[in-house]
């Protein structure tokens, strides 16, 4: 996985700065798409009584996700480290399979791309795009 | 054989309907050529693609990424018997231009005829490498980004859970005569 330079680190700051505000937005339609798209996906979920769009967990988890990725924008230049906690959590407790991290991924870009279409362009994504691996790498740190 | 649902139909003709193959098609290759420059490898007879201003104002990329439209145009029109429609391009894509089947969906009306025209077999053959087939759904995934962007809250989670299934369905038939 290629690491971040300075170019990728300014442009995800930058672009993230516009979030603040629409983490709740943000997430849930990018968790909601997951859900619907990648129905696999829902297995992580079978504990939720109400799996549709606009449901209050999928409104909390969603704005919970794209804090947490906010989160991780200030700690762009230690990932591995800044995420450590979050990475026992997944690896432990979630024990979500890191190819799911791709698919959220995926979709959060969707939903960026819907929110901000003049922004996200093909510099911005591809910015976006390392990071996101970059983080999902992170998050696995701690798996095996 | 796969099953469409007649919301799915409506979406996936719906989408193609309204869209602009002139805009949206070139806009979905310059990304995917930025976004994922490894792809570039496909596309060295089309010049100059040193860097995203050169590959935004490449005619050649844009050109072809309308083809790819027009390509997916007949899976459109065709959506009962997307493996057959593509069988052709299918062959000619693992037999002529060693593609990696996974990295890429592209079909085009013309695109026998412009190959065949244009790229020589021994010039191919020369250039073959072998790819690991990883390189998955990415002009795809660019496709729908820009869908999603023109089409912005009215791409919602079923509209794009419909247009994703019918581009893996587009990509798993061609790339059926691989293996």
């Amino acid at each position: 996985m290629t690491s971040l330079n300075a170019k990728d680190k300014n442009a995800v700051k930058a672009f993230w700065a516009k979030v603040p505000g629409n983490e709740e937005k943000i997430g849930a339609d990018a968790l909601s798409r997951m859900l619907a798209v990648y129905p696999q996906t829902k297995t992580y979920f079978s504990h939720w009584k109400d799996l549709s769009p606009g449901s209050p967990q999928v409104r909390k988890h969603g704005k919970t996700i794209v804090c947490g990725v906010g989160e991780a924008v200030g700690k762009i230049d230690n990932l591995t480290a800044g995420l450590l906690n979050l990475s026992e959590l997944h690896a432990f407790t979630l024990r979500v399979d890191p190819a799911n991290f791709k698919i959220l991924s995926h979709n959060l870009l969707v939903v960026l791309a819907i929110a901000f279409p003049t922004e996200f362009t093909p510099e911005a994504h591809v910015a976006l795009d390392k990071f996101l691996a970059s983080l999902a790498g992170a998050l696995s740190e701690k798996y095996r | 054989m796969v099953e469409w649902t007649e919301q799915e139909r409506s979406i996936i003709t719906g989408i193609f309907a309204n869209l602009s193959y002139e805009e949206i098609g070139p806009k979905a290759l310059v990304r995917c050529l930025i976004v994922y420059p490894w792809t570039q490898r496909y596309f060295s007879s089309f010049g100059n693609l040193y860097n995203a201003e050169a590959i935004r104002g490449n005619p050649n990329v844009a050109a072809h990424g309308i083809k790819v439209l027009h390509g997916l145009d007949r899976a459109v029109k065709n959506m009962d018997n997307i493996k057959a429609t593509y069988a052709e391009l299918s062959v000619l894509h693992s037999e002529k231009l060693h593609v990696d089947p996974d990295n890429f969906r592209v079909s085009s009306a013309g695109l026998q005829q412009m190959h065949s025209a244009h790229l020589k077999a021994d010039r191919l053959v020369s250039r073959r490498l072998t790819f690991p087939l990883f390189l998955h759904q990415l002009l795809a995934d660019c496709l729908t980004i820009e869908i999603a962007a023109k089409l912005g809250t009215a791409f919602t989670a079923d509209t794009q859970a419909a247009f994703q299934k019918f581009l893996a369905v587009v990509v798993s038939a061609l790339g059926r005569q691989y293996h």
